[in-house]
């Protein structure tokens, strides 16, 4: 169960876009994502759907993570197809029952809210296989690094910073969890049958031992942050460093040519 | 019929990802009844994997495993029965406790169990007892107890189901010396009166000298022996190959082999070295 949560979750492969600036790779998520928002009709969202198919190839990631990706959001695609489906009452009629009415345009709705839908999470799933939690932050860091002419400095190395060991202590989080939840059912608790209240409280023999290890593990890793003279971001320079490369001005120059042809399509049909 | 058997257990993390690992691979041994068996084996070696299997924490992606030549598996709805007949002890098991005392701690086991209030107030304080708490630590908040004491108090929680089999993975490990030795001592006791069988997993060699009747070597995920003590550490070149060492009295007693003084053959505790040692100089003063 817990082992299918899949973000933040980093896949290496090599690919070449694992090795892309995470700089570059978050500018073109955000603008992949608004083209595929904007595409209105089946030509342009097409042309979307062949560039992400390539994308998720180049990749080289299993096809399988990406499906296990899908399928977690699969109740929120249903949900708003349903919505879709029943709201809109404009065009041919399809199907008419009682207050329900069915149409094409409708149904046409629908099919392209999931599939963008779909697009939105399998591009930003590229993004965060093929990036590091640390990539993800220092790309986040370095994009906002205007704000510090806004006197914002420490606040932008601070939020970073924390993103970025929050990133780093999901996994840890999740294996904690399994390993007291597997150590409470060793000693016979109960977390699967029982009705609201005792499923509740069967939570505490493990909601309890997780908060008191998450406390000493923020003491414990305060201290050796300190130890090795943390003191914010001031000064602060990187063992890696990023660096823009000719390969990250093909993918943009990629990028903004199929997104114009897109938007080309939107106006033309 | 042996108490337990293991049968071509195999178990594949992550089956079917990318990041798919064989734990464990066709693993076959016995186990009877009131034996204590230590498992040691270099780390990653699938030991914790092992024993997470016993219990059915963990499903077998192949083999079987039979308690008292029932597959534990046959009936899956059951399996929370077989849970407190095969008591497991995590490592670091101190981070499990919850309850406001340790006493409640403790009937954690036994309240699920379903007994009466009286049972459970018997077995607690048994529990507690076998592995030496004193009766006024019981009332206090688990987390004011010492670290060795939490580690005895979560040992007794498992305890106090009083399972047929208990599997401690690493009950010394972060202990000082003198913690070490209560804790093996007490669970050497246990086996001594109630005739429970007894799984310990274990780095280190000079534990398993002192507590274990046969060892179980493990290493890549395969069974690389099971036999006696006394056997397994004679084997020292094969157990230094797969990053094991033999007790630092046994290596002592195989120098002073080569030195050309007779020493005793089976050597693994510092009490047989000394025992054998004044044999030999026994005899010296009488050759004089
Ligand atoms: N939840 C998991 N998911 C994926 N792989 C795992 C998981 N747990 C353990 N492994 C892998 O399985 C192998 C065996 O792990 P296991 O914990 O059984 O080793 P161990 O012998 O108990 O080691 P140690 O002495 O360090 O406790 C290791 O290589 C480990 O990386
Ligand atoms: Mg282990």
């Amino acid at each position: 169960m817990l082992n299918d949560i899949t973000f933040g979750q980093f896949i290496p492969t090599n690919s070449s876009i694992h090795r892309a600036d995470p700089r570059t790779k978050l500018i073109l998520l955000v603008m992949f994502i608004v083209f595929a928002f904007l595409s209105n009709n089946a030509f342009s969202l097409g042309l979307m759907m062949a560039f992400l198919l390539v994308l998720i190839l180049l990749s080289k990631i299993p096809f399988s993570m990406y499906l296990k990706n899908l399928k977690t959001i699969l109740p929120i695609i249903l949900f708003t197809s349903i919505l879709n489906a029943l709201y809109i009452k404009t065009g041919a009629e399809l199907f008419s029952f009682w207050i329900i009415t069915i149409t094409s345009d409708g149904v046409w709705r629908a099919v392209f809210m999931s599939v963008r839908i779909s697009m939105l999470i399998l591009s930003s799933a590229i993004f965060s296989y093929s990036s590091t939690p640390t990539a993800i932050t220092n790309a986040i860091e370095s994009l906002l690094k205007p704000l510090n002419r806004l006197g914002l400095e420490s606040a932008v190395h601070t939020m970073a910073m924390t993103m970025t060991i929050a990133l780093r202590f999901i996994p840890t989080l999740i294996e904690e969890t399994q390993k007291i939840m597997n150590a409470q059912k060793a000693r016979g608790a109960d977390m699967e049958s029982g009705g609201l209240i005792k499923r509740v409280k069967a939570l505490l023999p493990i909601l309890i031992p997780l908060l008191i290890s998450s406390v000493r593990r923020a003491y414990d890793l305060a201290e050796a942050m300190e130890c090795r003279c943390y003191n914010g971001g001031e000064g602060r320079t990187r063992l890696n460093k990023m660096r823009y490369s000719i390969m990250d001005l093909i993918a943009t120059i990629l990028f903004v040519i199929v997104c114009s042809f897109s938007l080309v399509l939107n106006i033309l049909f | 019929m042996s108490l337990l058997k293991v049968s071509h257990l195999s178990y594949t993390y992550g089956h079917g990802t990318p990041f798919s690992y064989d734990a464990i691979t066709d693993i076959n041994f016995e186990i009877e009844q009131g034996e204590i068996v230590g498992i040691i084996g270099h780390t990653g070696s699938g030991k914790s994997t092992l024993v997470q299997h016993l219990n059915g924490l963990i499903k077998p992606s192949e083999g079987n495993i039979f308690l008292d030549g029932k597959d534990i598996w046959e009936n899956p709805k059951k399996i929370s029965q077989i849970r407190f007949q095969v008591g497991l002890v995590f490592q670091y098991p101190e981070y499990q406790l919850f309850e406001e005392t340790v006493y409640k701690d403790i009937a954690f086991g036994p309240t699920n169990m379903g007994l009466s209030h009286s049972e459970i107030d018997n077995r607690v304080i048994g529990a507690a007892e076998m592995v030496g708490l004193h009766r006024n630590l019981l009332q206090k908040s688990p987390f004011d107890l010492s670290g060795g004491e939490k580690r005895r108090a979560a040992i007794a929680g498992v305890m106090a189901m009083q399972p047929k089999i208990i599997v401690l993975d690493e009950p010394t490990a972060g202990l000082d010396p003198a913690g070490r030795d209560i804790i093996l001592s007490r669970i050497k006791q246990y086996r001594d009166t109630t005739g429970s069988t007894v799984i310990i997993v274990s780095h280190s060699m000079e534990d398993m000298a002192k507590t274990a009747e046969r060892i179980l070597v493990m290493n890549k995920g395969k069974v690389e022996m099971f036999d006696t003590v006394g056997n397994v550490f004679s084997h020292a070149e094969l157990l230094e190959s797969i990053g094991l060492n033999i007790p630092q009295v046994t290596q002592i007693a195989l120098r002073l082999k080569d030195l050309g003084i007779n020493v005793d053959n089976n050597i693994y505790t510092v009490e047989q070295m000394k025992n054998s040692l004044l044999k030999l100089m026994g005899r010296g003063q009488k050759n004089a």
